[in-house]
C-alpha cells in the first residue's frame, strides 16, 4: 500500500533514494506542490489589503486555508496564530505571554532545544521535569512538582523527536489544570502521527510545523486558547495587525490578525491545507506506519551489539539507536553513501543525550509513504557500515 | 604557486583516492588510514587541541623537532581520524614556512569535505585552518 503512496510524491520518482529522516522534514505529495503554484500563477496578490478581485481570492484561500488547519486539530478558526513554525510559535508565547506572567517553565528532560532555549531567551528558569528507565515522564513527580509550585507554566513535547516516546498529553494537561497551571504542547512530530484535537486535550497552547506533516517549510501555526490569545500583547509590529496608526499610538486587531505582523507565507498556507487534506484522506493508513515502526525495531534488535534506549511501546514515528564500539556519524556517513538518508547526532536534544551519556544516536524516522523494502535495504546498508568499521584488519601500510 | 614536497604529497593522495570506482571501497581505504592513525596521548585530549566545527569530536596535537611540524591527532569517530590522517600525511614533518606557502585551494583537488557530510559547519574547513594557526604561531616565534 505505501508503494502507491510513494507515487504521490514526486521526489521519489527519480530516485532510489531510501528516506527515513522525515522527523527532520517529511517529502512533499505533488497535490501540495499543485495548490501553491496554483496560487502563484492564476491569483498570486495580497491577503487582507485592497479592494481587487485577486486580492479577494488570495484571502479568501488563506481563511478558508485557517479554517481547515483549525479544525484538523480540532481548534475554532480565530484561535490559530499563523507562525514560522513551531520554534517561532513556541518564541512567540515566551516572548508574548510567559516573559510578563511567570518566573519558572516547567519541561521535560526530552524536549528538544527549540521547547528549551526559548524560555531561556526571556530570562526564565527553567525547571525539569525528571523520566524514568523508559524515557517516559515520572508522573508522580511531575504532580508532585506542580503541588508545589502551583500557577506554574509547564511545556511539553507531544511526541519526542529523538525517542518516539508519545508523552501522557491529556493527563498532564489535566495534573497541569489541577494546580492552576497553564501548559504548552510542542506538537512538532505528532501533527503527522496521531490524530489530535486540542479542545478534547484541553491544551491551552499547541504548536505545529507544517513541514514535518507533508506541508511546505516555513509555516507552522499556534493554537491557544482565545482567552488566552486575546490577552497577549503583539510579538512584532507591522502591515494588517492594526486597527488605527498614529505617530503618537497604535491599536491592534483582535486575535489571530493581531500576531500575524506583514506579509505572510501565503503560498504556505495554502500548501499547509492541502498537505492535512492529503493527511486527511490517508488517515486509515496510520496502522501501517506503526506496523512498520514495529518491524523495524524488530529487525534492528536482530543486529549484533545494537543499543536501543527505551522498551516503552508508547513510541511512534522514530527509533533511535547506536552500534556499541562504532560512532554514529561513521554509520551515518556510509549509509548516506548507500542512499539511504537517516539523521545521527543529537537531534538537537542535547541534554537528553547528556543524561544517556552519549554524544548521539542514529536515528530512523517514518512517514506514510516508508516500505518494508526501505527497512530491509537500510538493515543491509548498516550491516555494510558496521562490517566496515569493526573488521579488524590492522593493516598499518595504508598509512606509510 | 610554489612546488614543494607538500603539493607533491596533495597530488599523490589526490591519485590514490581517484583510484577507487566503487565509493564504498574508497571509504574502506578512508577507514584503513584512521585506524592506521597514531595513538594520541589522552594529555593532548584538551579543549584547546579540539577542532571546532566537527560533528565528532576531534583533537589535533601539534609538536616542533629540529624545526619541523608534527602532527598528531586522534577523533571518536573513525571516517574523520582517517581525513586527519591524509591531512596529517600532508602537513606533517615539514617546517612553518614550507606549510604556509601551500595555498589551501590546493587540498580542493582532494574533494575531502564531500567525504563527510557537512554539518552547519564545515570541520574539515575547521582542521586545516587549525593547522595553519599552529604553522603561524611557529613562523612568529621565528
Amino acid at each position: 500500500m505505501n508503494t502507491i503512496i510513494k507515487k504521490d510524491f514526486p521526489f521519489f520518482n527519480n530516485n532510489d533514494i531510501v528516506y527515513l529522516d522525515s522527523a527532520a522534514t517529511s517529502q512533499k505529495p505533488q497535490i501540495v506542490l499543485d495548490k501553491m503554484q496554483e496560487y502563484y500563477t492564476q491569483y498570486c496578490a495580497n491577503t487582507h489589503r485592497g479592494e481587487h478581485e485577486l486580492g479577494d481570492k488570495a484571502t479568501t484561500e488563506f481563511e478558508n486555508s485557517r479554517d481547515y488547519i483549525a479544525k484538523f486539530i480540532g481548534a475554532n478558526t480565530d484561535e490559530l496564530v499563523f507562525t514560522k513554525g513551531t520554534t517561532e510559535a513556541i518564541n512567540f508565547v515566551a516572548s508574548s505571554f510567559v516573559k510578563s506572567r511567570f518566573t519558572k517553565v516547567f519541561l521535560s528532560e526530552l524536549e528538544h532545544h527549540s521547547n528549551i532555549v526559548p524560555w531561556q531567551l526571556q530570562g526564565l528558569e527553567i525547571v525539569v521535569l525528571p523520566l524514568d528507565k523508559d524515557l517516559n515522564i515520572n508522573l508522580e513527580e511531575y504532580e508532585k512538582l506542580l503541588r508545589l509550585n502551583p500557577k506554574s507554566f509547564v511545556s511539553i513535547t507531544h511526541v519526542s523527536n529523538s525517542f518516539g516516546i508519545i508523552n501522557p498529553i491529556k493527563k498532564l494537561i489535566n495534573i497541569a489544570h489541577k494546580y492552576e497551571c497553564l501548559i504548552l504542547i510542542d506538537g512538532a512530530q505528532a501533527l503527522a502521527h496521531l490524530r489530535i484535537d486540542v479542545k478534547d486535550l484541553d491544551a491551552d497552547f499547541y504548536a505545529v510545523s507544517a513541514h514535518k506533516a507533508y506541508g511546505p517549510t516555513g509555516i507552522g501555526a499556534l493554537y491557544g486558547k482565545y482567552a488566552l490569545l486575546e490577552s497577549m500583547s503583539p510579538y512584532q509590529g507591522g502591515g494588517s495587525m492594526i486597527t488605527e496608526v498614529s505617530f503618537k499610538k497604535s491599536s491592534y486587531l483582535k486575535p489571530p490578525l493581531r500576531f500575524e505582523a506583514g506579509t505572510q507565507a501565503i503560498a504556505e498556507v495554502i500548501g499547509f491545507k492541502a498537505a492535512l487534506k492529503y493527511l486527511f484522506t490517508l488517515k486509515q493508513t496510520q496502522k501501517e506506519e506503526d506496523i512498520l515502526l514495529k518491524y523495524a525495531k524488530e529487525k534492528l534488535q536482530g543486529l549484533s551489539r545494537i543499543q536501543l534506549y527505551t522498551q516503552a511501546e508508547n513510541v511512534l514515528g522514530n527509533i533511535s539507536f547506536n552500534i556499541k564500539g562504532v560512532h554514529h556519524n561513521d554509520i551515518g556517513i556510509l549509509l548516506s553513501k548507500q542512499s539511504i538518508m537517516l539523521r545521527t547526532g543529537h537531534h538537537c536534544a542535547m541534554p537528553i543525550m547528556k543524561k544517556l551519556g552519549i554524544k548521539g544516536t542514529i536515528r530512523l524516522s517514518f512517514a506514510l509513504y516508508n516500505t518494508k523494502e526501505d527497512i530491509n535495504k537500510t538493515i543491509q546498508a548498516i550491516q555494510k557500515a558496521i562490517h566496515l568499521l569493526t573488521k579488524n584488519k590492522g593493516d598499518k601500510s595504508a598509512s606509510k | 604557486m610554489p612546488q614543494n614536497k607538500i603539493s607533491k604529497e596533495i597530488k599523490q593522495l589526490a591519485d590514490e583516492l581517484e583510484l577507487f570506482d566503487d565509493v564504498m571501497d574508497k571509504y574502506e581505504y578512508i577507514i584503513e588510514l584512521g585506524r592506521a592513525l597514531h595513538v594520541l596521548n589522552e594529555k593532548y585530549k584538551t579543549t584547546t587541541n579540539l577542532v571546532q566545527g566537527c560533528q565528532s569530536q576531534v583533537w589535533l596535537h601539534e609538536y616542533e623537532k629540529e624545526g619541523k611540524l608534527y602532527f598528531e591527532a586522534d577523533s571518536d569517530a573513525l571516517i574523520v581520524k582517517g581525513l586527519v590522517q591524509i591531512l596529517i600525511r600532508i602537513y606533517s614533518a615539514h617546517s612553518s614556512k614550507e606549510i604556509l606557502d601551500i595555498n589551501t585551494a590546493l587540498l580542493e583537488e582532494l574533494h575531502l569535505s564531500e567525504i563527510i557530510s557537512s554539518g552547519r559547519q564545515n570541520g574539515i574547513a575547521s582542521m586545516i585552518q587549525k593547522i595553519y594557526t599552529y604553522a603561524r604561531q611557529d613562523n612568529d616565534k621565528k
